[in-house]
């Protein structure tokens, strides 16, 4: 079980090495996640009051795109000299290399969330100290939600013709209860509601998660053949 | 056949008109059918791909496949019926309202569906995503739709409730009438649209044998 684990981390592990060596993926899915803070504001009269009632939805825009950006690259990168047949060859369970891209793809998102928060608090006028540890789990629990499926359908779009045109109509719908949450339970934590009230979107995004890492976890084997 | 003209009658001439709605209250009836029908559609292609996973037989590809397609076509026949029907009685052709976002994210789900099958080439490859697909977008509809009731609460009118049924016996009557023909008018085309596929194989196959003899 423990040489399982330590797969898993070598493989997320080895992602990460790779980021910060080319940093490709995360100076683009940052630049893109503010840009779109900022074009939406265009959309807004500055400084206009209902400013602070979009604030939540704009920022899981932002927060959601730039995932898929990174998503579309974590699969179709690993096909450059082959990797990825190199990565099945490892003497590793599929699920390994399902859990290890998750775990990775994860902590980029992660990552670009947490650093994406403080442009968010000043381009919105917006002051969250407070409530950060519950925004924070928040964005943990969301990301983590779009990410597991997320990943799983980055391994499908890898495989297909336009995989890059496909990958956000698949996952998009998809994850329809996952923003909805993200959104809703935003709005309260930025309201300064209690958690009791923004709980049940908590429960919603909890169940999502489960379901859809175990749903992915069965349903990985099947696509990584040949 | 027979049944579909006999549902027209019942819902056109034989049900009352309902009291405040007038006459547009008749779609109700076909409305209901491809609804109900639609999510029998899309059951029908989970299932289907799970045996598909598990046996790795073509014909339940074709089946999960088929499926979608009328799936589909329902629910673009429910989301313009609805419209129609809320226009007078709602006051707006659409609104937020959990069922009519969880049909319309449906359909969303199942034409990625499509257009997923349609960028494969490869016939089993395209067979088992699509699968893994059917499954995953089956799994997601009741959250979606909890999500959604909780983000705005439903207006649609809840006739059915548990036991008690709030609706003239006629009415019911021509509903029931409705919803078998929709129910037989989807197994039906289903049979037939798994045959053109099964047919589209063959010729294939003897397409190949015949090139082969050249």
């Amino acid at each position: 079980m423990s040489a399982y684990v330590k797969s898993i981390l070598h493989i997320a592990l080895k992602d990460l090495k790779v980021e910060v060596r080319s940093k490709e993926k995360l100076y683009s899915m940052m630049v893109f996640s503010i840009l779109v803070m900022v074009i939406f504001n265009f959309a807004f009269d500055p400084g206009a009051d209902y400013i602070s009632e979009v604030a939540p939805g704009i920022l899981w825009v932002a927060l959601v795109f730039s995932a898929t950006l990174g998503l579309n690259k974590t699969f179709s990168s690993e096909k450059d000299q082959d990797c990825l047949q190199g990565l099945m060859l490892a003497p590793l369970d599929r699920s390994g290399i399902y859990f290890g891209k998750t775990l990775s793809n994860f902590i980029f998102s992660l990552i670009i969330s947490v650093m994406t928060l403080p442009f968010f608090a000043i381009f919105f006028n917006l002051n969250f100290i407070d409530s950060l540890p519950q925004l924070l789990l928040v964005i943990v629990m969301a990301i983590f939600g779009f990410i597991s499926v997320g990943t799983l359908f980055a391994a499908i779009s890898v495989g297909v013709k336009r995989g890059e045109m496909i990958l956000p109509l698949l996952l998009f719908p998809i994850e329809v209860p996952v923003i909805i949450a993200a959104v809703k339970a935003t709005g309260m934590i930025l309201d300064g509601r209690m958690m009791v009230d923004y709980s049940m979107w908590l429960k919603i995004l909890g169940l999502f998660d489960v379901i859809f890492l175990m749903v992915s976890f069965v349903a990985f084997d099947y696509l990584l053949e040949e | 056949m027979v049944l579909f003209v006999l549902a027209f009658y019942m819902a056109f001439l034989f049900a009352p008109t309902e009291l405040t709605m007038g006459h547009v209250q008749r779609i109700f009836y076909f409305h209901v059918s491809f609804a109900w029908v639609s999510f029998i559609a899309f059951f029908v292609t989970f299932a289907a791909s799970i045996v598909y996973l598990k046996t790795r037989k073509r014909f339940w590809d074709i089946v999960a496949a088929s499926s979608v397609e009328l799936g589909i076509a329902f629910c673009c026949i429910i989301l313009t019926t609805g419209p129609i029907w809320a226009r007078p009685v709602w006051g707006a052709y659409w609104t937020w309202d959990p069922r009519l976002v969880t049909t319309l994210i449906l359909l969303f789900i199942y034409s990625a569906y499509l257009m997923l099958r349609g960028a494969i080439d490869e016939e089993t490859k395209r067979a088992k995503f699509s699968a893994v697909l059917g499954i995953i977008g089956f799994l997601d509809v009741p959250i979606v739709y909890r999500s959604v009731d909780w983000w705005s609460r439903t207006i649609h009118p809840n006739v059915i409730k548990k036991g008690n049924i709030a609706l003239h016996p006629d009415m019911l009557m021509s509903l029931r009438v409705a919803l078998l023909a929709v129910t037989l008018f989807y197994f039906f085309i289903l049979f037939r649209r798994i045959r053109l596929e099964e047919l589209r194989d063959e010729v294939k196959e003897l397409r190949k044998k015949i090139l082969k003899e050249y």
